[in-house]
């Protein structure tokens, strides 16, 4: 009777840790919904749709996110089109070309990386990073898009290089030893059998490092100017949306307009973390089965 | 066992403020101050040197910003409010409704200064021509007698006292150019001035006298056939620079003792030395 109970009290406890953090991403959902919905279900929903984000203004206050959007984008894209090529080159080599102890020296070393706070980051970026922009590409500023997306694919490296890791050494040793037996040289084995095995782990591991990209939010708010503008060019000062919460939240009106559209951004960016990571879910578990 | 010990000693270390401050003591004279980032600096010295003649006061100051000072006033977290500027009509209202009487005194004057790179040839601007530069009316420095370049727009983050006080005295209540940076923090602004040689941006004059060397101040003229003014205590006080402002403390006008008792003192002779020390400029 009594090791029943045990055993039910164990399974009650284990269950109510396990349900916790699902139970306050919901709350999460929940309270940035109640402190939108008054302007997401009012005809002033319109404006934000519009091109141009002037919260504080004499003249016409504009909620538009496009600028912001468009700005998450850009730099997310530009860190991971360097963060990626990167992460995963040095997930293989950690993995299918390393020896034990370069193993052993790289790993920590990485972890390490993944373990910088980001305002340290951001300091970097505007100290040494922003004058190296400036001189290299002769701009009159090194606070800009491709700033920003350097320290980002600074931050989202450990992340990528870690999962790939661990997806690139589940490839079962009898596909590789085939390989190498049906005369396949160790670079064949490793583009045509590890990698291709191991892509959806990859994918997934990418999935992560962009949800990581597009949360951080002090490193883009020292380093990338936040000038709310619509642009392409990694040399232009972008806004991007969290940088844009970061630093409007603390001063704005409780209940204003302006306080209901930081939420609306809240939103927008937890919805996009929230279908990257259920995208990086999804592709893992179809390699498991 | 060791484990054990170490919980114990937290578990005490964590106690024992909670027991003191039940103690039968005299009433503890502490006043939490919150808001603006620009006055955060001389309110904490000013605190200092209040607390050493007073041992007894305890009086602890922070930052955020004039509406989160304004904010946590309302809601009673502070009892004093740093603002680097007046407070809202919006906020008024609020503190009406929470039935607070606001009490606004003005503590210091700041001027506000025109920074540019050291190795920029300009020396002195209109007030037209730095409101068409940071509206992005003119493009390039050679609009107004510089090198053929275009501008690197500084401005503060829009939740700054600042933002909003430069766009009502410079800019008219227009709005900034879109592709001004919004810079975090004046020391943010400071180092990008230092560094870019077409930058323009705007900081407390206390913060650019302290980068003198790294960055040079502007000369500002209030209309084309005025003098043009280096921004020092002298002008700001007499008003002949034309971009300066008061400072204020709000707090409620029902608030203890020891509030009143320390914006006495900031009012007093040696609150107001510690003022112009921080690089303010005295009230009276």
């Amino acid at each position: 009777m009594s090791v029943m109970w045990k055993e039910k009290s164990i399974k009650i406890f284990f269950t109510g840790a396990a349900t916790t953090s699902i139970v306050v991403v919901g709350l999460i959902f929940l309270f940035l919904g109640k402190e939108a919905a008054p302007f997401l279900f009012s005809e002033n929903i319109v404006k934000l749709f519009g091109t141009e984000w002037v919260p504080v203004s004499f003249e016409k206050e504009q909620f538009g996110m496009l600028p912001l959007i468009t700005g998450s984008f850009l730099v997310t894209f530009l860190a991971i089109l360097f963060a990626v090529p990167f992460g995963v080159l040095s997930a293989v080599y950690l993995s299918e070309i390393a020896n034990k102890t370069e193993q052993e020296m790289l790993k920590p070393l990485i972890e390490l990386l993944a373990g910088i706070p980001s305002v340290v980051i951001g300091f970097f970026g505007i100290i040494a990073l922003s004058p190296i922009l400036k001189n290299t590409f002769g701009l009159e500023s090194g606070l800009n898009a491709l700033n920003g997306a350097i320290l980002l694919a600074l931050m989202a490296t450990p992340t990528i290089i870690t999962i790939s890791d661990d997806a690139i050494r589940s490839v079962p040793s009898s596909y590789k030893q085939a390989s190498i037996a049906l005369g396949g040289s160790k670079l064949q084995t490793i583009w045509r059998v590890v990698v291709p095995d191991a892509l959806s782990g990859i994918i997934a591991a990418v999935m992560l490092g962009i949800g990581r990209v597009i949360g951080e939010t002090m490193t883009v708010l020292m380093v990338t100017g936040n000038a709310a503008i619509i642009t392409a060019s990694p040399f232009d000062s972008v806004r991007t949306m969290t940088a844009t919460i970061a630093a409007e939240m603390g001063e704005v009106a409780f209940g204003s307009d302006h306080y209901r559209v930081l939420f609306c951004v809240g939103i927008i960016l937890l919805l996009i973390t929230f279908g990257l990571n259920m995208i990086a879910q999804k592709v893992l578990r179809r390699r498991s089965v | 066992m060791k484990k054990i010990s170490y919980l114990a000693l937290l578990l005490m270390l964590g106690v024992t403020p909670f027991l003191t401050s039940c103690g039968p003591s005299k009433e503890a004279a502490y006043v939490n101050i919150k808001g603006s980032d620009t006055i955060v600096h001389v309110a904490s010295s000013i605190a200092e040197s209040y607390m050493n003649d007073n041992p007894d006061a305890s009086v602890s100051v922070t930052g955020g910003g004039t509406g989160t000072g304004i904010a946590a006033l309302l809601n009673g977290t502070a009892d004093i409010a740093n603002a680097s500027r007046r407070i809202k009509s919006k906020e008024t209202d609020l503190a009406a409704q929470k039935g607070i009487k606001i009490n606004e005194i003005a503590v210091a004057r700041d001027g506000i200064a025109i920074i540019v790179n050291a190795k920029n040839p300009v020396n002195e601007l209109t007030m037209d021509q730095l409101s068409n530069i940071y509206r992005g009316k003119v493009k390039s420095w050679k609009q107004v007698g510089g090198h053929d370049s275009t501008f690197n727009l500084l401005s503060r983050e829009s939740s700054s006292g600042t933002y909003s006080f430069i766009q009502k005295t410079v800019l008219g209540k227009k709005d900034f150019a879109k592709t001004a940076k919004l810079m975090p923090a004046t020391s943010a602004i400071i180092t990008e001035v230092a560094s870019s040689k077409d930058a323009i941006g705007y900081v407390g004059l206390g913060y650019a006298q302290e980068a003198k060397g790294k960055v040079k101040i502007l000369k500002i003229k209030a209309n084309k056939k005025a003098k043009a003014i280096l921004p020092t205590d002298e002008t700001v006080k007499n008003g002949s620079y034309a971009i300066s402002r008061p400072l204020f403390m709000y707090s409620d006008a029902n608030a203890p003792a020891s509030a009143k008792d320390f914006l006495d003192y900031v009012l007093s002779e040696k609150g107001q030395e510690v003022v112009k020390e921080e690089g303010f400029v005295k009230i009276n």
